[in-house]
């Protein structure tokens, strides 16, 4: 594979910047936790039902943290508020109910939930035994997420799985669905399997993100996509084991752990056994407006399953490229990779579950546009060599034009494969029109098959032209990174984001939605999963 | 072989179809699925189905599975049936687009202040590349956003915008203009969030002053219309033609409401009296259909009215809503 001669000098003082951003990050996460890391907890324990609250299925999990915490904070006083009962962490109490009430924990979930047990009002079990059970509550949690790894290690066995993280193997197809119905995504996803698709996603109803809990069972009405829930997870993970073997190949699926139920989602992908979630330090900060604080808190729990269960995340960059330039704004995404890489460390991750994200998406008509893309993708590939990279394609200069659009997904295509990318999510030559149709992906397909198999020993045969175009442009990216990163670290991460240090966008500490579902921690905080993870 | 070769041949607008390499051939080409195995049954009954379509001369380019029990077509077809091009009527935006200095010097010298632009995504929408390429600073293709235009105060709200906040401000901004920006249109939400903005903005009596305007992939000036909006603006739609449509409805309502001249009114159109276009209560009353009433709006309806006039009213329940 030809390499872009880059200097390591720099890129190791990106990465020591890096580390350098997110140590006052860090010790903000130590000290505190969230309502969603609570509600984790108790999913982790088998906390997994739902009540009928106004009509619609709630989760167990949300009644119990909002009788706990949530509706008690109104009518708490500002003391209150800096230690509030929760800061002691759910287990406590829900332990405490476990031992009082002599009840399994599902059994428990559901009656605090039905309100038949009031966990604040019972008495209290000593400190030493409520924390003797705890822990080994947790380690059977743990040892649910270690199962469900081993048993998706084997079905990965049996169908003769050919991922590799370093991209040797050549792109993996990664396509989505979004049917908005999770039986008709999964006939769709299906399709995509058989066509030749390594890897599905389910899209999201739009805007689940900002939902404060995670929907109950299976779904069949979303906007934009689908609902992700346990249940559709299961359904349709089940339905592309199936798929897997009878095709003899292993298909990977896909989901979203963004939002506010971050670590919720990476605890039900990893029971279900998922392959791919979407998982990023700053997306939601920055394009969905969660809380700062809320979302750097959220994603470290969250990455702390996700590297017990091997799961790989993708980062996403690719935003970056969309809100602002994609000439400009090379050095945007890069430094984000470099903090993203490093969050992703500190959460125990290792580097080749570390699919950083990127994209195709320079204004067709710049002169030379493959030339910089190239470079960019190659720079991708050299600066992270051991992370399956995810490069995604061209939408922002997509129009109704299905012909030329099917054209910008080959050239991304051809660039994908020349530079040893991962994991290629698919272009739709029907991008920017509607979700795609059952053809529009078998065309999708067939065009990246093509291409991945017309090239792919292209980048083993070429080299860069040492002071050429491409060498001098991946340069001047590695040197706008490095002076970003620098401005980032001298003024901080948080200050940085309130001056639009990342896709333009300027967000503040205490802005955006979800501030109030963070807890500072008391010295006395119970949650052994911080430990065993 | 004998005949002399005549000129290209001209096209008939009153009988036009799609060309190919002959006029008037008619040809088109059509992608579609199948949910059965491709099969030769499979292919005669895309063949049907394309007759049904009204299309003849049908010729089949492809047929592949597309996955177990789907098979993708690729047919070649000709349009049997022409439009008449020379009746055909659009309702269309009204403004012509200026450039962004000839615009900052209108507000300046004609208005005097500068007015206030507000962008969003509204509902649960996302997807905000459309308002930002028209709101931001940097444009889109080479035109600046509203932002950079001196004389508007361009505010880029951003995305998930609750319809009710998005009043709240207008009101509280004073805004002048409103830009909506929809993306996603599953179930037609796009349409269901655009209508309840303005069942909000009426109860909230903004209709008079306030523009409205919608945008995305998915939007067009008709649908705009339909859901109660002044314009709409679609695909690679530059922040100048949105910022000179504001302009010039600002001036042409400025005229109709306050009996200001508007100064971009080209010179043959007549200058319209201060609220003259709207009917009043007197002259529409509101009657049930087929009762004496309606007889007589329609004697008092211009004859042009039937076409252009009536449709442009049809389309707009909001202008409707109005009287």
């Amino acid at each position: 594979m030809a390499h872009l001669k880059l200097d390591a000098k720099k890129i190791a003082r990106c990465r020591e910047l890096a580390e350098n951003i997110a140590r006052p990050i860090d010790s903000l996460i130590q000290s505190h936790t969230t309502v969603a890391i609570e509600r984790t907890v108790l999913r982790l324990l088998g906390v997994n039902g739902a009540v009928k609250r106004s009509g619609q299925w709630y989760p167990e999990v949300n009644a119990i943290i909002d009788d706990l915490h949530t509706d008690l904070l109104p009518k708490m006083s500002a003391a209150e508020k800096e230690a509030p009962p929760l800061s002691r962490g759910a287990l406590y109490y829900f332990v405490n109910g476990m031992i009082q009430k002599k009840m399994p924990a599902a059994e428990l979930g559901h009656a605090v939930a039905s309100r038949k047990v009031d966990l604040l009002k019972i008495p209290f079990a000593p400190d030493a035994e409520i924390e003797k059970l705890a822990r080994e509550l947790c380690q059977k949690g743990r040892d649910w997420i270690v199962s469900a790894k081993t048993t998706r290690d084997g079905i990965r066995k049996e169908t003769n799985d050919r991922f590799d993280p370093e991209g040797k193997g050549g792109p993996c197809l990664y396509v989505i669905v979004a049917t908005g119905n999770i039986y008709d995504d999964v006939i769709q996803a299906r399709a995509a399997a058989q066509a030749g698709a390594d890897a599905i996603a389910v899209i999201r109803s739009t805007a689940q993100s900002l939902i404060d809990y995670v929907p109950h069972g299976a779904t069949t009405e979303g906007f934009g996509g689908t609902y992700a829930t346990q249940e559709n997870f299961r359904i349709m993970r089940e339905a592309l084991d199936d798929e897997s073997k009878k095709l003899g190949r292993y298909i990977r699926l896909t989901n979203y752990c963004s939002g506010l139920c971050m670590p919720e989602i990476a605890a039900l992908g990893a029971v279900e056994r998922l392959d791919f979630l979407l998982n990023d330090a700053m997306y939601g900060i920055l394009f969905r407006d969660i809380n700062m604080k809320r979302t750097l808190i959220d994603q470290h729990f969250s990455r702390r399953i996700i590297a017990l269960s091997k799961i790989v995340i993708h980062t996403g960059e690719d935003n970056y490229l969309t809100t602002a330039d994609a000439v400009e704004n090379g050095h945007q995404v890069l430094a984000s990779q470099f903090i993203n890489e490093r969050f992703a460390l500190n959460a125990k991750m290792t580097q080749d579950q570390m699919g950083l994200g990127h994209a195709q998406e320079m204004d067709p008509e710049h002169p030379n546009v493959f030339l910089l893309e190239i470079a960019r993708a190659q720079m991708t590939r050299d600066i992270f060599p051991k992370s399956p990279i995810k490069f995604m394609p061209p939408t922002r200069h997509k129009c109704g034009d299905i012909f030329y659009s099917h054209l910008m997904d080959a050239m991304f295509n051809f660039v994908g494969v020349l530079t040893g990318q991962t994991i290629q999510l698919l272009g739709m030559m029907t991008e920017a029109m509607h979700t795609p149709l059952l053809q529009d992906r078998w065309i999708s397909i067939k065009n990246a098959k093509y291409i991945f198999n017309g090239a792919k020993d292209l980048g083993n045969e070429i080299t860069f032209k040492p002071g050429g175009m491409i060498e001098k442009w991946a340069e001047k990216v590695l040197d706008d990174t490095l002076a970003h990163l620098e401005m980032v670290n001298e003024k901080g991460m948080i200050t940085a984001i309130g001056e639009r240090a990342f896709a333009e966008v300027k967000r503040t500490e205490t802005g955006g939605k979800g501030l109030d579902g963070v807890i500072r921690r008391a010295p006395n905080y119970l949650n052994p999963f911080f430990e065993i993870l | 072989m004998s005949e002399t070769p005549k000129g290209p041949q001209k096209v008939d607008l009153k009988r036009l179809k799609p060309y190919g390499d002959i006029m008037g051939d008619g040809t088109i080409q059509i992608c579609f699925t199948l949910p059965v195995e491709a099969s030769a049954e499979a292919r005669e009954a895309a063949v049907q189905l394309v007759q049904k379509m009204g299309l003849d001369q049908i010729k089949v380019a492809t047929m592949e599975n597309v996955g177990r029990g789907f098979s993708m077509f690729v047919i070649y077809a000709n349009v049997k049936v022409p439009v008449d091009f020379t009746k055909i009527e659009v309702v269309k935006v009204e403004a012509k687009t200026r450039a962004r200095d000839e615009l900052d010097e209108v507000i300046k010298t004609h208005i005097g202040r500068k007015l206030v632009v507000l962008g969003a995504c509204t509902g649960y929408d996302a997807h905000t590349v459309g308002i930002d390429a028209i709101m931001n600073m940097k444009g889109f293709a080479g035109d600046y956003g509203l932002e950079r235009y001196q004389w508007l105060d361009a505010r880029n709200l951003g995305a998930q915008v609750l319809n009710e906040e998005l009043i709240k401000l207008a009101v509280s901004e004073k805004a002048d203009a409103i830009l909506v920006s929809k993306v996603v249109t599953q179930h037609n939400i796009h349409i269901r969030d655009l209508k309840d903005l303005i069942t909000r903005a009426k109860k909230a009596g903004l209709m008079d002053r306030l523009i409205f305007v919608a945008g995305g992939p998915r939007v067009t000036h008709p649908l705009a219309l339909e859901c109660g909006f002044d314009a709409g603006f679609g695909v690679g739609t530059k922040p100048s033609d949105v910022a000179s449509y504001i302009v010039e409805e600002f001036l042409r309502r400025r005229e109709r409401l306050d009996g200001i001249p508007n100064p971009l009114r080209p010179t043959d159109e007549p200058a319209r009296a201060k609220a003259p276009a709207k009917p009043t209560k007197k002259s529409a009353p509101k009657t049930k259909r087929g009762s004496a009433g309606s007889k007589l709006v329609v004697k008092f309806r211009p004859k042009k009215a039937m076409t252009t006039g009536a449709r442009a009213r049809k389309a707009s329940p909001r202008r409707k809503a109005k009287k």
